[in-house]
């Protein structure tokens, strides 16, 4: 079933693209748009596997959370499906979907202080409280806290890296200023699991877990800075 | 903003690169191949890991940033080494200075390494630190001379 969905998406991407570049008045669709497009939703294929096993064992948990809170959403960040969708759209629909976009609430949602909140605010309740014991018994609770650390990930992600149109945009400063603060939160964050572990958590586990937080936390963060300070360049230089 | 005729740019993108540098350093040779640094040690205070946090995330950041500058001084041929490298000796040291007497003495990060005259680490370490301070405002008050010669 995953697997399958996994593909559907995929395949609509891919066929949304092709289709899009065929239009005259369009432009051709960047190929590796497709390449980051798949490579997220692997991630998060990936993720929804080997979740069941993090129940058991938290480097899992911690590996299922670098997937799908991290990686797969700057993977699909890059892969820009908001411009995508809005290209296959008639224009009435377009512009509904534009005016959505453009709504107060949706401003301040995106807004970069209020996605860094959300993003890394969420992990300090999920490790600092008893949501994460929770979530290892009631299913739902998973299911929900597995949502949030994938939309988190995805919405902070878009508030820095204006791939898709953005309509509400913050200066450089602000942007780079609170991506330090949130990696900050969550090294922080990491050393203090490391250091006193998480109830339900052997010493030992959480020490592992919290080394991969920490470094590949610090693996995928380097892209995203990369990106971050290529649109900088580009724009400056 | 920035521009990139402008020395102050050299001056930046060399302080952002030796802060970088020097945690980069710091992680790689004293973390993961010598082990003397402890991730995480017993005394550690909440400030020294909020301390610790914040540094960490600004030199992964402060690193990356520095590079793209660099690169675009190349590209508008407003490169200036001496000037870059005092940026870098200066920034380099005073991170160093920083992690030597704040965090590993008062916050109570680590420890350089867990020996017993551990005193004599800390003192190459902060020597080392001043050292390069000197250098990095040596160099850049040497270049401030000629810009002002240059107008």
């Amino acid at each position: 079933m995953a697997v399958l969905s996994a593909l559907l998406t995929i395949i609509l991407y891919t066929w949304i693209g092709i289709r899009t570049s065929q239009c005259p008045r369009l432009r051709t669709w960047p190929s590796k748009r497709y390449g980051f497009w798949t490579l997220g939703i692997i991630s998060m294929l990936l993720a929804r596997m080997i979740h069941v096993h993090g129940h058991t064992d938290f480097t899992i948990h911690m590996v299922v959370h670098l997937l799908l809170g991290m990686l797969a959403p700057l993977l699909l960040v890059l892969a820009a499906p908001v411009t995508l969708l809005l290209r296959a759209l008639p224009v009435r629909h377009a512009r509904i979907a534009t005016r959505t976009l453009r709504l107060r609430l949706v401003q301040l949602l995106t807004h970069p202080v209020v996605t860094v909140c959300l993003n890394f605010g969420g992990l300090w309740i999920l490790y600092r409280t008893s949501l994460f014991e929770w979530m290892h018994i009631s299913m739902l609770v998973s299911v929900l806290v597995h949502m949030h650390v994938f939309v988190a990930g995805f919405v902070f992600t878009t508030s820095v890296l204006y791939i898709d149109p953005a309509p509400h945009r913050s200066s450089f400063r602000l942007r780079a200023a609170v991506m330090v603060l949130g990696f900050a939160a969550h090294a922080v964050l990491a050393k203090i699991i490391y250091a006193e572990s998480i109830p339900g958590v052997s010493a030992a586990d959480a020490r592992q877990g919290a080394l991969l937080m920490y470094y590949g936390g610090d693996l995928v963060d380097a892209v995203l800075i990369g990106v971050f300070c290529l649109f900088w360049y580009r724009r400056f230089i | 903003m920035l521009l990139v005729n402008d020395p102050r740019t050299n001056l930046w993108s060399g302080i952002l690169f030796g802060l970088g540098m020097v945690a980069f350093i710091d992680e790689a040779l004293f973390h993961q191949l010598l082990h003397w640094h402890h991730f995480y040690d017993r005394l550690t205070t909440e400030v020294g890991l909020v301390s610790d946090g914040l540094f960490h995330a600004f030199s992964w950041f402060a690193t990356i940033a520095s590079l793209f500058m660099l690169a675009g001084l190349r590209k508008k041929n407003g490169f200036w080494f001496k000037r870059w490298w005092g940026g870098v000796m200066l920034g380099g040291g005073v991170f160093q200075l920083y992690d030597g007497i704040a965090q590993h003495k008062w916050m109570r990060l680590h420890q350089i390494r867990y020996v017993e005259n551990v005193i004599v680490y800390d003192w190459v370490w902060n020597i080392i630190a001043v050292l390069m301070i000197i250098g990095g405002t040596f160099l850049i008050i040497r270049t401030q001379s000629r810009l002002k010669g240059s107008v």
